[in-house]
């Protein structure tokens, strides 16, 4: 139990970092978004910390909790959108920041 | 650790409610231009507000990049010009010099062409009120702000009789655009020294060499989470306001900070106010029918503002560390399209809205009224709105259209986000006589306050 509550706090810290970022994909579901998102990720240097999916009816539903660490946000953000065109998925990247500060007192 | 429908939630809201920041607006100190010549004063302030906005715009669609969220607009507020151009017969060159720094760094306006003149007028206010016609009309970013009245003051009616000639001739001088000078001018009671909104934004003597300033939006998201609670009593009506503003206003706060560690300039403050735009689904008059009015300006709409106004501060004040600015709901009239169909059904008259600017901020605010309506009628509504100002406290402004050619029941179109006005009818009873008589009206009982 400690250590999933270790666990618990490791993921609560790492997303206050300054280099948190949330990644979303939203599109019709098919084979292989998490590996083309995560050989993006991987290729720009990104740490996936935390990550939850389902597929609701045919849509597919992505959220990721990862670090970018000192890697270009730009750039991921450039490849990640580039890939959402190639694969007709919405994927987006996001300082975590924003989704802390509306739901978090 | 990561909660999926927080996120969505977020995601939502900026999709499809309009969860935006309205402004991230930089307020700049010129009392470090100050010079008799006024060639090298307008170069001062050029140099200045060039070198501190450098890099302003660049830093805002940066962070709307990273962090998801539109920052609709990029803005520079700075010294009442009047404090710097004392020295100078007239100010006019200043304007020329602000719009010119406005257009070099990219942000949508610069405010501060601005005199305070609650307790008198300085030769260098006169001359710059009385400018005003000439430089609103030949610069195209410059907005300004007198203002006339405090609690503490009370009214400067001589200040208040200029105001009202120098609007009806800015208004001629851009007929050709349906007055659209005057929507860069307010006239205010009690004005706030670190407001991000434009057309009112100054940054105050008592503001330090610089600030970032921040204003949130997201009458949409209200009116979104007001959908869940139809048929509920009032009290739940407010808590719902407060959560929401709670969120909207901690986005302005992420971003504030953001933009001030960026830009190496120290946080000022979030402005909370509800800002309407003309698009659908970002209005603060239907978030006032969701509550239950048929249509905004009916009975029930000052008491269903009021509790919205409140709701909106209670929620807000929490989620920032610094709340400034007017802080209150926005209802301009052609920036809201729950207002302009209100207005067009006959719904909201100037009266009304005078009542309702009672119990939020800010006042009778883009205004379009006939072209032959009187200066000195003109004078008295910014009269009115200036005294339920200083005896209630609070900050009020008249933005005040006199559209030539037009009369009540017609519309003029302004475009973008000053949207379109329906005409509004004024009452054609005179107060010249009043008007002219000048002076000063005393500062409330309520003003002295030791």
């Amino acid at each position: 139990m400690s250590n999933v509550n270790d666990n618990t706090a490791d993921l609560y810290r790492a997303r206050r970092r300054e280099s948190a970022a949330v990644v979303t994909v939203l599109g019709r579901d098919q084979k292989g978004i998490i590996a083309k998102v995560s050989a993006v990720l991987y290729e720009c240097g990104a740490n996936i910390l935390d990550l939850s999916q389902t597929v609701l009816g045919d849509m597919f539903n992505m959220v990721m909790l990862v670090d970018v660490g000192s890697s270009d946000f730009n750039a991921i953000q450039t490849r990640l959108e580039t890939l959402g065109e190639t694969i007709g998925q919405q994927i987006r990247i996001q300082r975590s920041a924003i989704f802390d500060a509306m739901h978090r007192v | 650790m990561i909660d999926p429908r927080e996120v969505l939630d977020t995601l939502r809201m900026i999709d499809m409610e309009k969860l935006d920041v309205r402004t991230i607006t930089l307020g700049i100190s010129l009392l470090g231009c100050v010079s008799d010549d006024a060639g090298r004063l307008c170069r001062r302030v050029y140099d200045t507000v060039t070198r501190k906005a450098e890099r302003l715009v660049e830093v805002g669609e940066q962070i709307e990049r990273e962090f998801g969220v539109p920052i609709v607009n990029k803005r520079i507020s700075v010294t009442p010009a009047a404090l710097i151009a004392g020295a100078l017969n007239d100010p006019t060159p200043v304007a020329r010099a602000l719009d010119k720094a406005a257009k070099t760094t990219g942000v949508h306006f610069i405010g501060g062409y601005a005199a305070l003149v609650q307790k008198g007028m300085t030769a260098a206010d006169r001359a710059l009120i009385e400018s005003l016609p000439e430089a609103l009309s030949q610069t195209d970013r410059v907005c300004a702000a007198v203002n006339v009245a405090s609690t503490r003051a009370g009214i400067d009616m001589d200040a208040i009789a200029l105001c009202g000639r120098a609007i009806k001739e800015l208004s001629l001088r851009t007929a050709d655009s349906g007055g659209f000078g005057c929507a860069k001018l307010v006239v205010f009671a009690n004005a706030v020294e670190d407001n991000p909104f434009m057309a009112g934004a100054f940054h105050g003597p008592g503001e330090g060499d610089w600030a970032v300033n921040v204003g949130v939006s997201g009458p949409g998201v209200v009116k979104r989470a007001l959908e869940e609670v139809r048929g509920a009593p009032c009290d739940e009506v407010a808590e719902c306001i407060k959560r929401t503003a709670f969120r909207v206003t901690r986005v302005g706060q992420v971003v504030a900070r953001e933009a001030a560690r960026r830009l190496g300039a120290p946080f000022g403050i979030v402005d909370l106010s509800l800002a309407p735009t003309p698009a659908q689904g970002d209005s603060v008059a239907r978030i006032l029918e969701e509550i239950g009015l048929e249509v905004c300006g009916g009975p029930g709409s000052t008491a269903a503002l009021a509790m919205l106004n409140d709701a909106v501060k209670k929620g807000g004040v929490m989620a920032s560390s610094h709340v400034g600015g007017l802080s209150g709901a926005f209802i301009p009239l052609s920036e809201d399209i729950g207002m302009i169909e209100a207005a067009e059904r006959g719904a909201l008259s100037i009266e009304k809205l005078e009542a309702m600017t009672c119990v939020c901020s800010v006042g009778l605010d883009m205004i379009a009224i006939p072209g032959e309506v009187t200066a000195e009628t003109i004078s008295a509504i910014i009269a009115d709105e200036a005294a339920i100002g200083v005896v209630n406290n609070k900050t009020t402004g008249a933005r005040l259209v006199p559209v030539p050619g037009k009369r009540a029941g017609d519309s003029v179109e302004f475009g973008g986000l000053f949207g379109r006005a329906p005409i509004l009818h004024v009452k054609e009873y005179s107060a010249a006589a009043f008007i002219n008589r000048g002076g000063r009206i005393p500062a409330p009982l309520t003003g002295v306050r030791n």
